[in-house]
């Protein structure tokens, strides 16, 4: 989220898109409830069902699931055409201005460069024109023809009202009500907030979804402001701090990445990602990499970490591939090429598409050790549950480890929530039975490798022996001892760049925050963009203060947010080009001649002068970007693509599937299927009373929920002869459940391309292990493909087909 | 004055219906006696209180968990109950159906004891002790990662890289925990390690 949870109550326009927030984060959803009640806001709602969070809406229209970014190309260009722009905001704080090099353009669904064979863009003319002077050349007036902003007017042409309704199902003046709602958030005093979450991140143009979404958002000057932003409101409690401390296979911490092959030194590394500005005066404060870098591997590694030896540059390992995903792991596992996994908290059998490959590829492994402290489907991958888990159990030779881990009640530590807040949370009970921290099973099992290192050497012992592991118990590092390693210390006196004769930080004690890292290994710090978590001043994400001067919803004195404690990103964009707050009823910051003041800590120098600097600190540009160069693999602009198994063809190139540069590995391609063959579109869910698979193990969630389901159309049953209550089989390319079908008006058939469509839901509680009675999920349905840019399984759209059928059996009933 | 309250009560439920006569007839200090005995203490009285936030989705809402006994005593310690916590900006004080029954969730009846082992083709779990685990674990590992290390490629460059182990981390766990986490799975070169934010 750019904003956060108690922000939500500032806005004027909610839209939900790609969510539904009531239902998977209620009580976060109370602040959507404040702001219509005390500022009369509105809530939009489009989605292919008629959700929890559609019942408390204002104004709720139907979509086909993976039509989304026609959808908002669509409300774009509804804006531009009439005039609901933030023009000053868009002028001033986006590239519209920059030049676009010849070459570059889009047709027949595909941008300038596509190589079918390698399935990729050559992206070499989707950049800007660069002038003499080393910055991009701009035309503040939008005139010239080759200006990002007459690209992008050119790029939305096609979205016209009737072509949504065809792309998307969604009757024209549904949509119209829609734009029209959302563009009068073009005016600087009224605010809209984006709430989506996984209804647009699992498709295989996830990615670009998003970008629509905040394409749209920073037209209508709605980024940085209160009650605007875009708000990723994420699934797990912790999912925002594990990817923040990259938990990622093409991640290290504080989004620093993994090197490559072609990083062969450390300063080749750093050569490609020290961004200089491409506008005068900007801050592009990816500038400062090298000292977040090196103080990352001095708190990895701690002598060992030198200037001689870059820094123990070849002690992380170099990627061959873009990342070793999970869909990537779980294809060489299926061929044989992975023989040990761990799974810490995690049930790829529920989680990951496909699960008869996921099960199989289990099923290939040496070893599986998983950590939980629950029993999950996963640990029990090979037990037979007659249909609701139908394997050999003796052919399966994987060897089992499950480890029972705490869970949260029995452990210290903070958690980052989506509004990026790093809260603090301490032990309240003994843990059961045997069960053991995660910090002390990892540390274990590190110790004893490192021992056997020791005694036996091995493939490249260094890293293993030399990773900093100095903590008074080795065997369990503590909470405490853990959180200062991310904040990081001084390693030697540091003096004051300004006067030399003054230790600003002396050896040993934390230092403030990331300002005060260096790139000369005097500094350590684990996770740069946590530092200021844990300082001198004590443990930050423990402050209680839930003060809230003028009722602004920052909560400053609350636990710690990173960067620096600022609540709103891009917060320097709440203001004009002068500094003046564009609404002055919700001013965050202002210019006061000399300094910036107000109610969040600037992005920005706080002494930088308004007219100067940008508020995108982290681009290059200083300024947002409508145009994406070459960093997206597809498309500088979001561009209408269809799911890999849509029910309608591509209305920009009808022989197109899927994403154009989505990976397909050679033996899923022959798993996907047609619509003639399955011609329903599913979709998956979650429900308020359970939460994934856990709930599931308790009794109060297993009485709300106790019984697996999957929801169609009052149209689809009578078509189908289906029974509100009756059994169903779903099945798709790759497999096939059994459910109860819930018959309901929350679904109805859409017309998309001339043809109804008729939607599938599916919710993905249930499993073979706790409370609630045995079911199914999802992902035993869902195609094994990923996003273009970050591989995240396309499960939101999917096709299958339905029939009535019988009860499922178990192992003991069919016996 | 909790035998003012009991009584008035005691008077409002036997009703004005109900004769003077019978009301002696069902002794009324006796009565009084059997409220007292069936009103027990304030049960959280004697709890510890523990600030903590709920596991489950990103909101992170603030709660307090109620336990007999307090860890930071070396005492046993078992959570009583669970509530939201009413100074905590985001909930104020307010649970979800899923945060209101967290208590079910830290006792469910399919939590986790003992380390448990499956042998190569076997149908059942079996107890294994922690230092016979762990060592197996360790020395399974280090063998894959020894006999599969990939220290240089094609070129000759160093890469450093073990393929044939993966990892999943868990987005349940603290940032300390990831953190611990992190230094394992990369210094030791795993580079298929990803956690839910992948899905």
């Amino acid at each position: 989220m750019t904003n956060a949870w108690t922000d939500i109550k500032n806005t004027d326009l909610v839209v939900v898109m790609g969510g539904n927030a009531a239902e998977a984060h209620p009580c976060g959803f109370k602040w959507v409830t404040e702001a219509k009640a005390h500022r009369g806001a509105k809530l939009i709602v489009v989605d292919p069902r008629y959700t929890r969070t559609a019942s408390v809406s204002d104004y709720y229209a139907p979509i086909r699931q993976g039509s989304d970014i026609a959808f908002l190309n669509g409300v774009m260009k509804y804006c531009i055409d009439n005039g609901k722009v933030q023009w000053e905001y868009m002028k001033a704080f986006t590239n519209a201005s920059f030049i676009v090099k010849d070459g570059f353009g889009y047709k027949d669904g595909l941008f300038t460069g596509y190589d079918e064979e390698k399935r990729d863009y050559d992206k070499s003319t989707w950049d800007y024109v660069m002038g003499d002077d080393g910055f991009a050349v701009t035309d503040p007036t939008l005139e010239h023809p080759r200006c990002v902003w007459n690209l992008l007017k050119e790029h939305l042409a096609p979205y016209t009202p009737e072509l949504v309704e065809q792309v998307c199902g969604t009757p024209k003046e549904k949509f119209l009500k829609v734009a029209e709602m959302i563009s009068e958030c073009s005016k600087p005093t009224k605010t809209m907030t984006s709430m989506y979450a996984l209804g647009w991140t699992q498709h295989s143009k996830g990615s670009q979804n998003i970008r629509a979404m905040a394409m749209l958002q920073l037209i209508l000057g709605n980024i940085g402001v209160r009650g605007g932003g875009m708000n990723a409101l994420r699934g797990h409690s912790n999912i925002q701090g594990l990817t923040d401390l990259g938990l990622m296979s093409h991640l290290l911490t504080g989004y620093l990445t993994m090197p490559t092959e072609k990083d062969t030194d450390f300063e080749t590394y750093m050569s490609t990602r020290q961004f200089k500005p491409l506008r005068p005066g900007q801050t592009s404060y990816w500038q400062n990499y090298k000292k977040f870098m090196v103080s990352f591997q001095k708190a990895m590694w701690g002598d060992a970490a030198t200037a001689e030896n870059g820094w123990a540059f070849n002690y992380i390992p170099k990627l061959d591939v873009p990342a070793y995903d999970v869909l990537r792991m779980f294809e060489l596992m299926n061929s044989g090429k992975v023989n040990g996994y761990i799974c810490q908290g995690f049930n790829p059998i529920l989680a990951f598409p496909n699960r008869a490959k996921i099960t199989s590829s289990l099923s290939k492994l040496k070893f599986m050790v998983t950590m939980d402290p629950l029993e999950t489907e996963t640990s029990r991958f090979w037990e037979n549950h007659g249909d609701f888990n139908d394997v050999d159990t003796a052919s399966i030779n994987t060897e089992v480890f499950q480890l029972p881990s705490t869970c949260f009640a029995e452990e210290d530590g903070s958690l980052t929530n989506s509004g990026r807040w790093l809260q603090w949370h301490w032990q309240a009970s003994s843990p059961p039975g045997e069960a053991k921290h995660d910090s002390w099973i990892i540390a274990q099992i590190f110790l004893r490798m490192r021992e056997l290192y020791r005694k036996e050497g091995g493939a490249f012992p260094d890293p293993i022996l030399n990773l900093s592991w100095a903590y008074e118990d080795e065997n369990e590092p503590t909470a405490e001892e853990l959180a200062k390693e991310i904040n990081g210390r001084a390693l030697s006196d540091l003096m004051d760049p300004t006067d030399p004769s003054k230790v600003l930080v002396a050896a040993g004690k934390q230092v403030v925050n990331f300002s005060q890292l260096r790139d000369d290994g005097s500094t350590m710090a684990g996770c740069w963009i946590y530092s200021g978590c844990w300082n001198e001043q004590g443990n930050n994400m423990g402050r209680r203060d839930n003060h809230d001067p003028d009722d602004t919803g920052a909560y400053l004195g609350w636990t710690f947010a990173w960067p620096l404690n600022r609540r709103t990103l891009y917060n320097r964009a709440s203001a004009d080009i002068n500094g003046k707050p564009w609404d002055p009823t919700r001013k965050l910051l202002e210019w006061d001649g000399s300094k910036w003041t107000g109610y969040d800590v600037p992005d920005i120098s706080p002494t930088a002068k308004p007219q100067d600097v940008g508020p995108f600190i982290m681009n290059q540009e200083g300024v947002s970007r409508l145009f994406a160069r070459g960093m997206m693999r597809d498309g500088p602009f979001p561009a209408h693509m269809e799911p890999f198994e849509s029910p309608v063809e591509n209305v920009f190139n009808r022989k197109m599937r899927g994403n154009p540069v989505a990976r397909v590995f050679k033996s899923d391609a022959g798993q996907l299927g047609t619509s003639a063959e399955f011609p329903y579109a599913a979709t998956s869910y979650r429900l308020t009373e359970h939460f994934h698979y856990w709930t599931k193990h308790n009794r109060v969630n297993s009485a709300l929920q106790p019984e697996f389901f999957v929801e169609i159309s009052e149209e689809l049953a009578a078509e189908k002869k289906i029974e509100h209550g009756g059994w169903v089989r779903v099945w798709s390319k790759r497999g096939s459940i059994k459910a109860k079908a819930v018959v309901t008006k929350r679904i109805r058939p859409l017309i998309c391309d001339g043809k109804p469509v008729h939607i599938v839901g599916i919710p993905l509680h249930w499993g073979f292990t706790g409370s609630a009675k045995k079911g199914f999920g999802p992902n035993s349905l869902a195609a094994f493909v990923g996003d273009a840019n970050i591989e995240t399984p396309e499960s939101k759209a999917f096709l299958v087909n339905i029939e009535p059928s019988t009860a499922p059996k178990d192992k003991e009933a069919s016996v | 004055m909790n035998m003012d309250l009991s009584r008035r009560s005691f008077l409002k439920l036997t009703g004005a219906g109900v004769a003077a006569t019978s009301m002696g007839a069902l002794g009324f200090s006796e009565a009084e006696a059997a409220e007292i005995a069936h009103v027990r203490p304030f049960k959280l009285a004697t709890t510890t209180e523990t600030r903590q936030t709920c596991p489950y989705c990103s909101v992170a809402c603030g709660i307090i968990i109620y336990s007999k006994g307090d860890v930071r005593k070396g005492d046993n310690a078992e959570v009583m109950h669970i509530e939201g916590d009413v100074d905590h900006p985001t909930n104020r004080g307010t649970l979800c159906p899923k945060g209101a029954a967290l208590k079910d969730f830290v006792k469910s009846p399919t939590r986790l004891l003992y380390p448990m082992h499956r042998k190569p083709g076997s149908d059942k779990f079996e107890r294994m002790s922690w230092d016979e685990a762990l060592d197996r674990i360790a020395r399974l590992m280090k063998d894959d990662r020894d006999a599969n290390f990939l220290a240089k490629n094609e070129k000759g460059l160093d890469v450093n890289r073990w393929t044939t182990t993966g990892m999943l981390a868990a987005s349940a766990t603290s940032n300390e925990t990831a953190w611990a986490t992190f230094k394992f799975a990369k210094s030791i070169g795993i580079v298929g390690f990803d956690n839910q934010a992948r899905v």
